[in-house]
């Protein structure tokens, strides 16, 4: 580790935020799009890991929610409803696929029969308002391989399913495209506060920056805790779930949720944004804030609700499993504070809504910083928005695209099968502001391997095209 | 979208797909599609002796197998086209192919269905923990080590104790990979009579029956997986850095199902008869797509057996009557053909292929329909789970293809 002493002639950023998931790009890409004293915000965005959203905004539900449900005059209830606005907006230009599939919330006993009326008007609370209840042969009616015993629901038409993958990258390429420094494996191990500038010292070397922002998710209290507070543990909370194969897709079109009652969460099953079908999650939790393992409890619980839920879907193949962590603390709230003093600015306790709220948060932040007295206004000179190559079932991809291919041969080239993914894709990936370090990178940007087979057929070969490039990059030293 | 037509379409370039285009090239125009980019199906990587008995009466390796029948694809006059992917239908007989020179319909007077099965994922077999590399099936690790010329690992553990999983072994053992145990959840190795025993010795492989792998464990690479032993319940800790997933086959019947042809729940294949014609008109399944999974050479006779079938469409256009469904009964699990059609005749090489869950020395097999016993063998050859048990048609001689369903099992 290097001494805290600042290099001399080295570049302070006027803000530096630590942690690159959802919230971490969001930001990123809002700060880097302002100008302070006539000159853009310099921005730095310090990841522990090789890639951006490699965390909790990879393994989620991938839900953009309207927010119906949140604890009303909530921070994160605010925050959720303006940023189920925002990213809706952001999503068409970026081409991040959104399908606007809707939900059922589908009552099972007397209890929660009696609790969605309720639900009803929490979510007008809410501002919500276009919720509509109804009776079972209804539900029967928009679902109809529900398992039986559904007493009525409460349909929430605009819960949206989205790509929290491409959400990401979007952000943080075009973040990367207005300025914005992406310090990847950069993991912080120390701050120093000092009377001007604030020292932070990484694994990879230091960093020197007027603000701090903590967009650490699951190291949101550790990192507080290097500034010297003491106000919330994050306490991991586990979700496993089970994506069934593209084949089962047919079998739902809505997003089927359970009714929160007193004795906890239920799963659910919903459509994915690649055409899979996806049940979970569970929610548990647990020590250590790495484990992402998946267990034979969760599955056993999955796979006991699923039957109940849908008996057709467990018919259907197993496609892939995998966990995530909430970063769920001891407050029901999103924990946000702006200390002046430290010019330090906390973003913690973002748990199960961070990818809808993620744009809310940017913005709320830099109203936060606007309150410590930075006046920032807007820059100009913008790049445009990128656009994002769609990885969306629902919307024109290039192996089903004839202009394109006759365009460019490498669109007809297709090298994972299951998931029809083509050459081109691969190698526009590979080329891109930020291109892969890994085969799960990869997997993100393309769905190269994501599909049914897992790689018995592609494995090898898609395995071989990112190493070669690895190598190049490596080689020509342009690796980031 | 431009089209292309011919009288036989076929889609999948292995040895069932090869071997029907050999057959119907030399009268008829055939276009074989195939998504990878050469020709031959699974036999290009799986590099070791065992393939063509019973078809080429020659036994060679997969790679020169596949070649040879590439070859005489060709030569019959089979147009072969390589990474052209067929992706969903266009019209009862037309697909919609993706390939490096353009996105195209194909139709056929006849299509074939020839596309193979896959091993399950270790996520299809729900097995939970970490998410680390070296985590295979065993076509994975055959494309790494045979076409890409990779190595695995160094200690692997193999899941599954059938045919295929020894492939897997030789394949591991030429890669420098040592195999430090096999894990099967049978009672006793699913190849133990003819192979177990004396590949055993050869390969001097560990195989523990009776257990599972419960739990892959390791972060970035594996670095073992916990084994439960289902006759006590105990687990314990294998350490290893490769776990590959063998056997438990799934056919990739995506078009299939796309195409809303009749599934075989059983074999998850196309439900088709003895002529191999599936529920769609002048739409036939060979190969492993229908029976997951049997020999090369087997799949390569359907495509000899499907040519006269195919012929007979393409000049009468004459479409099977409904027929009766043929089930198979515990301890068996698929049976295939699962269709008893009039005019249909008899099967290729006139057997009914059946799998099985568990191991029986003496099998009486019994077929019954609508309540009576319409045909018993005693056959001199064992059932066992991993490999597929063949039984003479004429068991089902007295059956009524007009009649109820007609289940096979065992006395
Ligand atoms: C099972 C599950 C289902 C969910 N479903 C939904 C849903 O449907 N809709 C929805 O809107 N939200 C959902 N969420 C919530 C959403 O995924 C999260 O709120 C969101 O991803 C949080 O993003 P983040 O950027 O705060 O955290 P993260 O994605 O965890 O990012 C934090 C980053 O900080 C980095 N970091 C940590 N410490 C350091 C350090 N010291 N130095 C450098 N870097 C560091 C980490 O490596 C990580 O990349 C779900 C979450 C889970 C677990
Ligand atoms: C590891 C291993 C070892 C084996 N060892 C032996 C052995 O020693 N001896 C033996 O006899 N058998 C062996 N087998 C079995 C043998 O390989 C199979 O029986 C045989 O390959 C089946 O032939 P097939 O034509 O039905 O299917 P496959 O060989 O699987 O061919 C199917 C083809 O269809 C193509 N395809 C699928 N879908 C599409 C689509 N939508 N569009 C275009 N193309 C498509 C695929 O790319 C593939 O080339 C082994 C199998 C494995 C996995």
């Amino acid at each position: 580790m290097r001494e805290p002493a600042t290099e001399s002639g080295a570049h302070v950023y006027d803000v530096a935020i630590v942690g690159a998931g959802i919230v971490g790009c969001a930001v990123a890409r809002e700060l880097s799009g302002l100008e302070v004293d006539g000159r853009p915000l310099s921005v730095a965005l310090l990841e522990a890991r090789g890639d951006v959203g490699d965390a909790t905004s990879k393994a989620n539900t991938a839900i953009l929610h309207t927010g119906f449900d949140a604890t009303p005059g909530t921070l994160e209830s605010r925050l959720v409803r303006r940023g189920c606005e925002l990213l809706s907006a952001y999503a068409l230009p970026a081409g991040i696929p959104v399908e606007r599939v809707g939900a059922v919330l589908v009552a099972w006993d007397d209890e929660q029969l009696a609790a969605l009326p309720k639900l009803a008007a929490k979510a007008v609370a809410n501002g919500y308002e276009h919720g509509a209840l109804i009776d079972a042969d209804e539900v029967y009616a928009r679902l109809p391989h529900l398992g039986t015993g559904a007493l009525g629901g409460l349909v929430i038409p605009d819960e949206s399913i989205i790509c929290s993958w491409t959400t990401a990258l979007a952000f943080a390429t075009e973040a990367v495209r207005r300025g914005a420094d992406l310090l990847l494996r950069h993991e912080l191990v120390e701050v120093h506060v000092g009377a001007d500038t604030t020292l932070l010292v990484t694994g990879a070397g230091t960093v020197e920056a007027r603000w701090l922002v903590n967009a650490a998710g699951l190291g949101a209290d550790r990192m507080d805790r290097l500034l010297g507070h003491d106000r919330f543990t994050v306490v991991p909370r586990r979700g496993e779930l089970i994506v069934f194969d593209k084949l089962a897709r047919a079998l739902v079109d809505h997003i089927v949720l359970p009714v929160p009652t007193a004795r906890g969460k239920g799963v659910l099953v919903s459509p994915t944004i690649y055409g899979n079908v996806m049940l979970g999650p569970t929610s548990e939790n647990i020590e250590d804030r790495t484990d992402t393992s998946t267990t034979e409890s969760g599955f056993e619980l999955l796979v006991g609700k699923g039957r109940a839920l849908m008996p057709a879907l467990l018919d259907e193949e197993v496609t892939a499993t995998y966990a995530g962590l909430r970063a769920a603390t001891e407050h029901d709230d999103y924990v946000v504070d702006v200390d002046a003093a430290q010019r330090y600015l906390l973003l913690g306790g973002i748990r199960s809504t961070g990818l809808t709220a993620s744009m809310a948060i940017a913005e709320h932040a830099v109203e936060l910083l606007a309150s410590q007295g930075i006046a920032t206004i807007p820059r100009r000179d913008l790049p445009p928005v990128p656009r994002m190559p769609n990885i969306g079932e629902a919307f024109p991809r290039p192996y089903a695209d004839a202009r394109r291919i006759a365009g460019d041969a490498d669109y007809g080239r297709v090298v994972c099968f299951c998931e029809r993914v083509t050459r081109g894709e691969v190698r526009d990936a590979l080329a891109s502001t930020i291109p892969p370090s890994d085969i799960d990178g990869l997997r993100r940007r393309t769905r190269a391997l994501m599909g049914r087979c897992q790689g018995f057929y592609c494995g090898a070969e898609v395995a071989r095209l990112l190493e070669d490039d690895l190598g190049r990059r490596t080689t020509s030293g342009g690796a980031s | 979208m431009s089209t292309l037509h011919a009288d036989v379409v076929v889609v999948g370039a292995g040895p069932a797909g090869l071997t029907a285009a050999r057959e119907l090239g030399r009268d008829r125009s055939v276009i074989v599609l195939d998504r990878e980019t050469h020709a031959g199906g699974i036999p290009r990587h799986s590099d070791h002796l065992g393939y063509g008995a019973r078809d080429l009466r020659r036994v060679t390796s997969g790679p020169a197998y596949a070649r040879r029948l590439v070859a005489l694809a060709r030569d019959a006059g089979a147009d072969i086209r390589t990474e052209a992917t067929a992706t969903g239908w266009s019209g009862e007989r037309g697909l919609e192919v993706t390939s490096p020179h353009g996105r195209i319909v194909v139709t056929g007077g006849a299509v074939l269905l020839a596309t193979g099965a896959r091993e399950r994922p270790r996520s299809a077999r729900l097995v939970p923990g970490d998410r680390p590399s070296g985590v295979l099936t065993t076509g994975l690790l055959q494309n790494l080590v045979h076409l890409q010329h990779r190595s695995p690992g160094r200690r692997a553990v193999v899941v599954g104790a059938e045919l295929v999983s020894w492939s897997a072994v030789l394949t591991l053992r030429e890669a420098g990979t040592e195999t430090v145990l096999m894990t099967t959840e049978h009672e006793r190795g699913e190849t133990w009579s003819a192979l177990r025993a004396g590949a055993r010795l050869a390969l001097r492989v560990p195989v523990t029956t009776r257990t599972q792998v419960v739990r892959v464990i390791g972060k970035d690479v594996v670095e073992g997986v916990e084994i439960r032993n289902l006759r006590t319940g105990r687990t314990r800790v294998v350490a290893c850095d490769v776990v590959v997933f063998t056997g438990d086959w799934i056919p990739d019947h995506e078009l299939v199902r796309l195409g809303g042809i009749d599934l075989d729940p059983a074999t998850k294949g196309p439900r088709v008869d003895a002529a191999l014609r599936t529920s769609r008109a002048g739409v036939f399944a060979v190969g492993n797509v229908v029976h997951p999974v049997d020999t090369a050479d087997v799949a390569a006779l359907d495509g000899r057996h499907v040519a006269d079938h195919v012929r007979r469409w393409l000049d009468s256009g004459a479409t099977p009557e409904p027929g009766a469904r043929i089930v198979a009964e515990a301890p068996f699990r698929w049976v295939a053909p699962s269709l008893l059609s009039a005019g249909a005749g008899a099967p290729s090489r006139r057997r009914l292929l059946l799998w099985a869950d568990d191991v029986r020395t003496v099998p009486r097999v019994v077929a019954r329909q609508d309540g009576r016993e319409v045909g018993r063998r005693s056959l001199p050859w064992s059932v066992a789970p991993g490999r597929v048990f063949r039984v003479p048609w004429s068991l089902l001689e007295k059956a009524d293809p007009r009649g109820g369903d007609i289940g096979v099992g065992l006395l």
